[in-house]
């Protein structure tokens, strides 16, 4: 008993979960999993992984802008993202063979901007350091009031995806049979594009723009290599990325008493824990064969 | 000071080398359709400034081994599933290996920015050797693989027929854009260097069907951007990404202008 107490408070450093930006990190963090959980598998199955990472990037640039226009940073973010998926969803049905290369314009053309907003940001003394907040992160500093309305932005794109989970699928699986059976396919790809806007935003906003597309796409993948039912593969996808998440937030934590006054991004760890995931898990299953 | 003169000179000389590079290999980015892995590629090499500045070695090659690894990465995460899956993990993992790295060097903010969106004042003497054989080594191995390459992008099994292994000139292109990618970042900044690749190249591509000529124009198209883009960021202060960025979606859209209504 008294081991396992000594174990326990190895693991958990003193006063972990009595600390309050650790709680408020790990329910946007754990919600932010589950949202990208349950948009990442279909936009794995439909190949938009570029399209995700795009988007999380441009909406940056959102988030830049909007500290420069001394605008709520969540209307930066979301009004960008947004108005980055119609522009790619648009373009895909220009000419679908070019969806790469004009995913990759609009991401340019994003970044772009980013450049600008943010030396203009620095120069303008509004905000020092914005760079640094708005491309990687801290999920340690995140403001109480955004967890509400994150939260929310995350509910709907959830949501949007449960109400059309059969088109979904059946447009993700073949195009032409969803068609055939009368399935409006671009509406759907549409209205899948925006959820998986309001996702990323959403999760840019809350755990960085590194963090955002590993994910949506690091345990969609893995969990889709593991069992083949996309609702199955949601259900894994999100306890995958809760892990993660907690257990990066945890590890982070914990690395401020390893390396003395001085402790590890949080990114880092969340990143690496489900890159690891994937490892094994395919590892596992070609062992297995 | 004249825009020509004095610490200027480095930057058109490393300007213009870049622009040649970028022109002649982004070309084949976009024929072969690999935009995210040319987007990819010199963010993975980032965190390879950080190591070296850590291990105290030439930073270029510290860029130079980490985009290597990622093409290594890349093609071996590819065994297991989707590309695009494999590329994004491994975007997301040297992000975060870039991260752990710079919050240990506890580089400046000025500094990261300007790796990520370029520092054309930032050219040393040493620097440009450096970025001069590389220039020659890129495109002169584009050079002698044009051929296979085109075909192996055309119809990989008339390059099998040839005797050229499809997976074998996959691995040659991923290399020598690895390679480009580590001597142009420096200079236009980890997330401006496909966009340098892809728009001039993209419009080169709707301009003409004729590869040598397609070459020609892309590398004509870069240098203008690269050219512009220092001397608009010389009078404005504004970042050079800035213009990099917005010149190559401008010469995209000019592209996709002509083939829809002029072609």
């Amino acid at each position: 008993m008294i081991g396992m107490h000594a174990l326990l408070h190895v693991i958990f450093a003193s006063g972990f979960l009595a600390n309050r930006p650790v709680r408020a990190a790990l329910a946007v963090g754990g919600g932010t999993a589950v949202v990208s959980a349950v948009v990442g598998v279909f936009t794995v199955m439909r190949g938009q992984s570029f399209a995700a990472h795009a988007l999380g990037d441009v909406s940056s640039a959102g988030g830049s802008a909007s500290y420069l226009l001394g605008v709520r940073p969540m209307v930066g973010f979301i009004g960008m993202g947004v108005l980055a998926a119609a522009g790619m969803e648009w373009a895909d049905m220009q000419d679908a063979r070019e969806r790469d290369l004009a995913t990759g314009v609009i991401l340019g053309a994003g970044l772009a901007l980013t450049a600008l907003f943010l030396y203009l940001d620095t120069t303008s003394g509004s905000a020092s350091g914005a760079a640094i907040a708005i491309l990687f992160g801290s999920m340690f500093t995140l403001p109480a009031t955004i967890v509400l309305p994150a939260l929310a932005a995350g509910a709907v794109a959830v949501v949007t995806v449960g109400a059309l989970y059969r088109p979904l699928l059946l447009s993700s699986l073949s195009a032409e049979l969803a068609a055939a059976q009368g399935t409006r396919v671009r509406l759907v790809g549409l209205a899948h594009a925006l959820a998986l806007a309001l996702a990323v935003s959403l999760s840019a906003m809350s755990v960085g723009a590194i963090l955002s597309p590993a994910l949506l796409i690091g345990p969609a993948a893995t969990a889709l290599r593991l069992v083949n039912r996309p609702g199955l593969a949601m259900a894994l996808a999100a306890l995958l990325g809760i892990a993660a998440v907690w257990g990066g937030i945890l590890l982070a934590y914990d690395s401020y008493y390893w390396t003395p006054g001085h402790g590890w991004p949080v990114s880092f760890f969340i990143v690496s824990l489900i890159f690891l995931g994937y490892v094994v898990a395919n590892v596992a299953r070609s062992s297995r064969k | 000071m004249s825009m020509f003169t004095g610490i200027m000179t480095n930057t058109w000389i490393a300007g213009t080398l870049v622009a040649i590079v970028a022109g002649v290999v982004g070309l084949f980015v976009v024929i072969r359709r690999a935009a995210f892995a040319a987007h990819v590629l010199p963010l993975s090499a980032f965190p390879g400034a950080a190591a070296a500045s850590l291990l105290g070695v030439n930073s270029l090659a510290g860029l130079v081994t980490f985009s290597g690894l990622g093409v290594l990465g890349i093609t071996r995460l590819e065994r297991w599933g989707r590309r695009e899956v494999a590329t994004a993990l491994w975007l997301a993992a040297s992000l975060g290996l870039g991260t752990l790295l710079l919050s240990m060097t506890g580089q400046y903010s000025q500094e990261v920015y300007s790796l990520l969106f370029g520092e054309v004042l930032g050219v040393s003497r040493g620097a440009m050797i450096s970025i001069a054989v590389l220039s020659i080594v890129a495109v002169a191995t584009v050079g002698v693989l044009f051929r296979p390459l085109l075909l192996d992008t055309v119809s990989p099994e008339l390059c099998q027929a040839a005797g050229a292994s499809s997976r074998r000139m996959e691995l040659a292109f991923l290399g020598v854009l690895a390679l480009s990618t580590a001597m142009v970042l420096p200079v236009v900044g980890a997330l401006m260097v496909f966009s340098l690749m892809v728009g001039p190249a993209s419009c080169a591509r709707a301009l003409t069907d004729e590869p040598h000529m397609a070459v020609l124009l892309s590398i004509a198209l870069s240098l203008v951007t690269v050219w512009s883009a220092i001397a608009l960021s010389y009078f404005s202060n504004w970042p050079v990404g800035f213009f990099v960025g917005a010149l190559g979606a401008l010469s995209y859209a000019a592209g996709r202008a002509y083939r829809r209504f002029v072609h």
